[in-house]
């Protein structure tokens, strides 16, 4: 997949995962619709049965593709129509934050919003507000920096390639590229 | 990217269609652009956009091409999937294909109808659709669990919603429990006088239904009861329901009264709730004396048997002070047992009705009203008990000090389109106000002076019934009423002073009255927010039950299997709550008599072979549904108990639980295809 700077055409727009659950947030966000609430449009939406089905893992592989920030939306607590994975999932959600910010990434990026299904007016707030924190936070471009990253190992690499080659005369290749950090993650 | 190969080596050919839905989409997606870009993208055999996908050409496109292009994935752009997705399941079942091989892309809801750039909602449609295209290749072929439904029904609350519900069922041969919490089953309905438009006796035609709701065979009444628990789901509910004690033996009691004649207290001391403490009842009494069942209860607070307070394990203890003249009324009946306590009792049903109703707006919220203050400030509920024959005054219309009103003041919108109580318009106090002006007329000739800010009216005959009160020479004056208070020039006999403007004459109006009457609007029910949770229904933001859909599935709620009759839902006058308790009755029985329930396959499965038998996964289940085999030391999912959440699914630290519907991969490939650059 190429993923393209975004930021050098100039017109670079934030570009959000949200992932809400069918019964509260997602139905929320449909009546966002069936009402007519215009928000912004950078949000993408992935329909999951639960926020408790929100596996971290889905949360870093969308930062690690190219969002620039991640939505989570469950039901209110004690209204789960799972009875409780909104509660698992806002505990995967503190581990998560922490180790997003040490990643070196804005908090502000992950966002975790209880909707009920009669708050479209919320789902329309959370949006725009997230948009808006997002457009000034900046692209996150974390392809792009795996990217020269990996140019820096690679260069790393023929450094001490052309170094030991240099020291033993030209010895065999190593004959393995090094890994992407994104084939690494997936 | 190379094109995916299924498992037998068929490969993927992708059918995707994109709606217009006349201009809801196409007016603001580009739906040819969207088309030809998914036209490019790998596995995709046919892309077309076509007007109306749900109407059966659109279904019959998508059914040749199956045929004719030898389909075997479709992607179809269009609404909610919440809205249309089983239709097009369906529509690709009947072309042979498994329905699970559907995707949707929501592009209405999500996107043309909440977004205003055509360019921004064509490239998020472009989004969408390359996730979709890249998430159906790894979709499976699934088959629908049908599982047997139980045949009982609950209704929840016995107003005249519940009890047209529960007749509706029983008449059909299914077995109704029927909870209602009060004493009595009659609701709000039982309270009024006469009804508009046709002025027809509340009673009179709801009594007949209530009688038939005590002595029908399938109809398992239980009044004075709640429900306290709610476990299971569509088709098997399990419930319980507190039978609180009303220290009368309902089998034994036979509605004699004699007890209540008899009762130590010679005459009625207590405030009588039925008439919102306007008159009097004794500690033994019937509700009113079409109560059904036709039972008397005992208050345990006020009877002289009882001492004061109750016991930790909720039983009373008794007292010698009274010489017990009931029970001996009662003799061989043997009905009163003054050690009753409560009975948890546990029952299955497959479908349940809330009819639980609403509440009047408290009329204290508006203090410039008086209410509570002075007392000859009405709520329009109490006039309703004042005018009818069988109420404390026994039909006669009195101020507090038994004087028949010479002017009466009816005040319309107390606590309804206002933003500091209630911003809804409660849709049935215009009407009851001019029921109230005819009847005060009727009863006392008095004047009457009705404030109103809009007169509301619609509905078969109520315009009608607006004219014929309007003719009858009452005083309609649009303006609201800013304040109430006691006329300075007269302050001892209670006469008090209605100030208004008028807005159609621009005057300010200050009228002398001996009574006011004030239209209280609806309320959700003050236990909705519990009962909401116990029964894991959604509420509105004013708390009324929310419906699945507010137009298509008025009755359903985003629980299966849990339908909504009456207020609860909104407010609503009687014909409309009958109309949705049967249409509710109507829900639940296509249903029962369907026999089953399909449930969606999206249960949860563990690869044996990856389980490193961890357990993590064990107490994150809320149903149960994950065990542990102790001889292969692996962790296993009753498919049978497994709702779909999958919340074992990403907890799994090996990755060995898959959830059908939302398989790892499929989420995956959707973040890639969401994230997959459009064109420009």
């Amino acid at each position: 997949m190429t993923n393209p700077s975004p930021t050098t055409d100039g017109s670079w727009k934030p570009r959000i995962v949200a992932f809400f659950c069918n019964w509260c947030t997602y139905t929320a966000a449909d009546l966002a619709g069936v009402s007519r609430m215009k928000h912004a449009s950078n949000v993408r939406i992935i329909r999951l049965m639960c926020s408790g089905r929100v596996d971290p893992q889905f949360v870093v592989d969308a930062l690690a593709k190219g969002a620039d920030a991640v939505l989570i939306g469950g039901c209110h607590p004690n209204d789960c129509h799972y009875v409780e994975g909104n509660y698992k999932c806002l505990r995967r959600f503190h581990l998560l934050q922490r180790v997003v910010a040490d990643m070196g990434i804005e908090p502000e990026r992950l966002r975790l919003e209880w909707i009920s299904a009669a708050e479209g007016e919320k789902v329309k707030r959370v949006i725009n507000e997230l948009v808006d924190t997002v457009s000034k936070l900046g692209p996150l471009g974390l392809p792009r920096r795996f990217q020269q990253w990996d140019e820096e190992i690679e260069a790393l690499a023929d450094d001490v390639a052309a170094k030991e080659n240099a020291a033993e005369g030209g010895g065999v290749d190593q004959g393995k590229t090094p890994q992407t950090m994104e084939s690494a993650h997936a | 990217m190379k094109p995916i190969v299924s498992k037998k080596h068929e490969p993927i050919r992708i059918g995707y269609y994109i709606c217009h839905c006349g201009t809801n989409i196409a007016g603001m997606v580009d739906v040819e652009a969207v088309r030809k870009y998914a036209a490019a993208l790998p596995n995709v055999a046919v892309s077309r956009n076509y007007k109306y996908m749900c109407s059966d050409p659109g279904q019959e496109l998508i059914q040749q091409d199956i045929r004719e292009n030898r389909l075997n994935r479709i992607v179809v752009a269009a609404c909610s999937p919440l809205l249309h997705e089983h239709t097009f399941r369906k529509a690709t079942a009947a072309a042979g294909l498994n329905p699970f091989y559907l995707q949707m892309v929501n592009t209405r809801e999500h996107n043309s109808w909440v977004h205003t750039d055509r360019g921004e909602a064509t490239r998020k449609a472009m989004a969408l659709t390359h996730a979709a295209i890249r998430r159906v290749p790894h979709h499976k072929a699934l088959e629908v669990k049908k599982v047997a439904i139980n045949p009982n029904v609950l209704i929840v609350g016995g107003g005249i919603g519940g009890i047209h519900a529960a007749l509706t069922l029983a008449n059909a041969g299914k077995m109704v429990y029927l909870v209602e919490k009060e004493a009595t089953i009659g609701g709000h309905m039982a309270k009024f006088d006469k009804t508009f438009p046709t002025l027809d006796c509340a009673m009179c035609v709801l009594s007949p239904k209530m009688a038939s709701v005590g002595s029908h065979p399938n109809i398992h009444l239980w009044t004075y009861s709640e429900v306290t628990k709610v476990d299971g789901y569509v088709g098997n509910f399990k419930v319980a329901v507190r039978r609180k004690p009303r220290y009368i033996i309902e089998d034994l009691c036979t509605g004699c009264q004699e007890c209540v004649d008899e009762c130590v207290y010679r005459e009625p001391k207590f405030p009588d709730e039925f008439n919102l403490g306007l008159g009097k009842r004794k500690p033994v009494f019937l509700a009113f004396p079409q109560a059904i069942p036709p039972i008397a209860m005992i208050d345990p607070e006020v009877c002289l048997n009882f001492k004061r307070g109750v016991n930790p394990d909720g039983s009373r203890t008794v007292s010698d002070k009274c010489k017990k003249t009931c029970v001996e009324a009662c003799g061989d009946r043997k009905a009163i047992d003054f050690k009753q306590t409560e009975e948890i009792k546990e029952i299955n049903v497959g479908t349940i009705i809330m009819a639980t109703g609403f509440q009047i707006f408290d009329a204290k919220r508006t203090p410039y009203y008086g209410y509570g203050v002075y007392p000859n400030v009405y709520n329009a509920l109490e006039i309703e008990r004042l005018v009818n024959a069988s109420g404390p005054t026994e039909g006669a219309l009195v101020t507090r000090n038994g004087q028949v009103p010479k002017k009466v003041a009816i005040v319309h919108c107390v606590g309804s389109r206002d933003e500091n109580t209630n911003r809804w318009c409660s849709r049935v106090c215009c009407l009851y106000s001019l029921k109230l002006a005819h009847l005060i007329k009727e009863h006392t000739d008095a004047e009457v002076y009705n404030f109103y800010i809009d007169m509301r009216t619609p509905g078969k005959s109520m315009e009608e019934f607006y004219n014929r009160v309007a003719e009858e020479g009452m005083h309609l004056i649009r303006g609201r009423v800013a304040d109430v208070y006691p006329d300075p020039s007269d302050g001892a006999t209670g006469r008090l002073v209605v100030q208004a403007e008028d807005t159609l004459t621009n005057k300010i109006l200050k009228i002398p009255v001996d009574m006011v009457i004030l239209g209280v609007g609806l309320e959700p029910h003050p236990e909705a927010e519990h009962l909401r949770r116990m029964f894991n229904l959604s509420c509105s933001s004013e708390g009324w039950f929310l419906e699945r859909h507010p137009k298509l599935a008025p009755v359903n709620t985003f629980t299966d299997g849990i339908f909504l009759a009456g207020c609860c839902q909104g407010p609503k006058d009687i014909p409309d709550t009958v109309a949705q308790a049967g249409a509710a009755a109507a829900e639940a029985f296509a249903l029962i008599d369907k026999g089953h329930v399909e449930q969606e396959p999206n249960t949860a499965y563990i690869l044996a072979e990856e389980c490193s038998g961890c357990k993590s996964c064990i107490p994150l289940c809320p149903y149960t549904a994950i065990t542990f085999d102790d001889t292969r030391l692996k962790a296993i999912i009753n498919e049978t108990l497994c709702k779909g959440c999958g919340t074992c699914v990403a907890s799994c630290p090996s990755g060995s639980i898959v959830q059908n519907l939302f398989e790892d991969e499929e989420i995956f490939s959707e973040i890639d295809g969401v994230l997959a650059d459009e064109p420009a």
